[in-house]
């Protein structure tokens, strides 16, 4: 009797599983599907679940119409360089302000969660004249530097989490067998915070690939555009849009996120620190 | 509320003006090329700005431009945060609706001294009317899109009713019984309102009948909605919600979501912008045939009834440029007849130029291109132009009621409610 209810819970779960997967899925089996179809099936009234005579020509045309190649480059060296940096200084900080509590990382930690309630449009004419002032304006260092500030406050919250879960007797061990701080840091702490290294980059990674105002605003030619901006140019007035090429653009900028989160998930497991620490 | 009134505000909140005396420069520099940031996003418009730009980069070396392309979805919030940081383009491509919060901001040059003879005559004075505020005209008007009807020809044909011209519109009235004719309970609506933006092409199509929703008095801008604003739109509740000859599903719609039904023969007319023709020409099936009609005209109003509000596109100056003549030259290049033509061919638009709406590459009958030409002479600059405060009626008041109003979830009175007296309360702020 318990187990058929447990089966059946079971059963119940993947299904439920299985609904989100699909819900999850769905976006973007339509739009692989719309970048496929002709112009002639994207108005027809009984829209097939598969192109009925897939084409090429949505992309062609997008490559034709606007530089995406040139964008998705801009958008890997920004987006990739946003991440490294956010977590260059985000792991050392949220290590300080786990272990050495004093009213400075307090108040740091404040601060933390009062910066993440200022809206962007908020800031953005102030921080485009102090990136002027630098001569950041069309620079994607500059907009490199946006991003890992504006990505740094939720990586260090997430990050303290990962941190907090490091056992400190792990580094007093390690500090009993001789280990410098330094060691103790780079062969004990640092592999142990993988995976929170990995979601951070992540997050860092999908916020500067996905972001399009502070990209909109900041950079101005367009050899520096990043794919975010170059997609709304096959929107046009009152909502009209060039959805085969639209569709065709948007899915190779998704293809690069998918590619990258398939490359780290497997580093995104939490049961690495098992067995960690005896007793 | 929206992204861009809360920019508007926070650009003010900012302080950021006094800020911008001492940064404000010329976009460009008084070297290097000029801006030109386009919003042409259809194929055949970016090639043609394109070639423009690289002609012009070729007669003139020493003044040469630079191509930027911009996005009609975000060029509001875009240009005013370069106006603020002083690094706008030089040379900007707009809508003449969005112009007026930059004018009167002093973002944008006034053109008036700056206009060369031949291009002030090329224009008729109704087309620089929708970009003259506070008496300074600050774009030059080049592509208007007008609404228009494009019709199922098949279907009209068989229903027997009058095929109108441009010369000849059917009335509202005929409209009406048109509709009612094309429709077939259960099977085909003889009309398709796109209305999910609903306010511009119900305030434009009020000229019609001899209203505007918007009206001067005693020097401010006040909203009115008497019979000749409303006949129009009670017009379109009527066929929603009484006879049943239009879709209501089409009221959350944007003009090309009624496509597909349109080819389907589920809908027989569709009340579109004119630059829909491309969109329709590339999507109907083989062997669909569709024509391009006038709006209908209103009775014992101006202009036999067939005027119609516009907001056409705009190329405008901005005025912290040091090279302004530079700037003007440009546009004067873009808006030459052969070019201006150019232009609209491309967009799939009707140019504001006499000698432009004369090119022998758009008197054409095929794809409608005739009917939008012809009507060209009836567009006026549109009610809601010049008129502060005009995006937050819009997007806060007029919209919602609207659409509740057509979905036939409240009443005329109701709606005249909200309009006039939320709508009035709202532009009273922007006019103290």
């Amino acid at each position: 009797m318990i187990t058929s209810r447990s089966a059946a819970a079971r059963a119940g779960q993947y299904l439920a599983l299985l609904c989100y997967l699909v819900f999850l899925a769905f976006p973007l089996f339509w739009l692989l599907s719309t970048a496929f179809k002709s112009p002639q099936e994207l108005g027809s009234v009984d829209a097939a679940w598969l192109p009925r005579h897939p084409s090429l020509d949505s992309f062609s045309s997008a490559f034709e119409q606007q530089p995406l190649a040139r964008s998705a480059l801009n958008s890997v060296i920004v987006a990739s360089c946003a991440a490294a940096v956010s977590v260059a200084v985000a792991v050392p900080a949220a290590y300080v302000m786990v272990r050495y509590r004093s009213a400075v990382s307090k108040a740091a930690t404040g601060w933390i969660l009062v910066s993440q309630m200022f809206p962007f449009v908020l800031v953005i004419i102030p921080l485009f004249l102090v990136l002027k002032s630098f001569h950041l304006i069309n620079s994607l260092a500059g907009l490199v530097l946006v991003y890992v500030v504006w990505n740094l406050p939720f990586a260090l919250w997430m990050l303290q989490g990962y941190v907090r879960a490091v056992p400190a007797s792990l580094e007093e061990a390690a500090a009993i067998d001789g280990c410098s701080r330094f060691r103790t840091l780079l062969s004990v702490v640092f592999p142990l915070l993988t995976p929170g290294v990995v979601a951070t980059v992540m997050f860092s990674f999908v916020t500067a690939w996905n972001e399009f105002f502070f990209a909109l605003v900041l950079l101005k030619s367009p050899e520096k555009q990043t794919m975010s901006v170059i997609l709304t140019h096959f929107i046009g007035a009152e909502g009209a849009a060039d959805l085969g090429p639209l569709a065709a653009a948007a899915l190779m900028a998704t293809l690069p996120s998918l590619l990258f989160f398939a490359l780290l998930q497997r580093r995104l497991v939490s049961g690495i620190m098992s067995g960690a620490v005896k007793g | 509320m929206r992204r861009r009134d809360f920019l508007t505000t926070a650009a003010a909140g900012a302080g950021a003006p006094a800020l911008l005396g001492a940064c404000a420069s010329s976009a460009g520099g008084d070297s290097g090329p000029l801006e030109y940031l386009s919003l042409a996003w259809q194929k055949e418009s970016i090639e043609v700005n394109k070639a423009l730009v690289a002609e012009w980069n070729k007669r003139n070396p020493s003044v040469k431009v630079r191509y930027v392309q911009g996005s009609w979805e975000s060029v509001h919030d875009q240009l005013l945060t370069s106006f603020e940081g002083g690094e706008a383009p030089d040379i900007i491509h707009d809508e003449a609706n969005d112009l007026t919060d930059f004018a009167h901001g002093g973002y944008l040059a006034d053109l008036r001294t700056l206009l060369p003879e031949g291009l002030k005559g090329q224009i008729s004075k109704a087309n620089w009317d929708t970009a003259t505020i506070a008496g300074g005209i600050y774009g030059v008007p080049f592509l208007h899109d007008p609404r228009v009807l494009i019709a199922n020809r098949k279907m009209l044909e068989k229903s027997g009713v009058r095929i109108p011209a441009a010369g000849r519109p059917w009335s509202w009235g005929e409209f009406e019984d048109v509709a009612k004719e094309l429709t077939v309970p259960g099977r085909r609506y003889g009309v398709a309102w796109s209305m999910k933006e609903p306010v511009n092409q119900s305030v434009n199509l009020a000229m019609s009948t001899g209203g505007a929703v918007f009206h001067r008095e005693r020097g401010k801008d006040v909203v009115r909605l008497g019979e000749a604003d409303s006949h129009v739109i009670e017009l379109i509740h009527r066929q929603v919600n009484e006879d049943r000859t239009a879709a209501r599903g089409s009221l959350g719609m944007a003009g090309s979501d009624t496509l597909p039904g349109f080819f389907a023969g589920r809908y027989a007319v569709l009340p579109l912008n004119f630059s829909f023709r491309q969109q329709v020409m590339q999507q109907a099936p083989d062997g669909f045939e569709w024509v391009t009609l006038p709006m209908p005209a209103g009775r014992a109003a101006d202009g036999g009834g067939q005027l119609q509000g516009v907001s056409p596109q705009t190329l405008s100056v901005s005025q912290d440029t040091s090279r302004k003549k530079a700037a003007m030259a440009f546009i004067a290049f873009m808006t030459r007849p052969g070019h201006m033509a150019r232009l609209a061919e491309g967009d799939w638009l009707v140019p504001t130029g006499r000698e432009a709406l004369r090119d022998p590459a758009l008197n054409t009958d095929e794809h409608g291109w005739s009917t939008g030409l012809r009507i060209a002479s009836d567009l006026r600059a549109s009610p809601v132009l010049g008129v502060r405060g005009y995006p937050e009626w819009k997007d806060k008041v007029a919209t919602p009621a609207l659409q509740e109003y057509y979905a036939g979830g409240i009443g005329l009175r109701a709606l005249r409610e909200k309009l006039v007296g939320d709508g009035n309360r709202i532009l009273a702020r922007y006019q103290r």
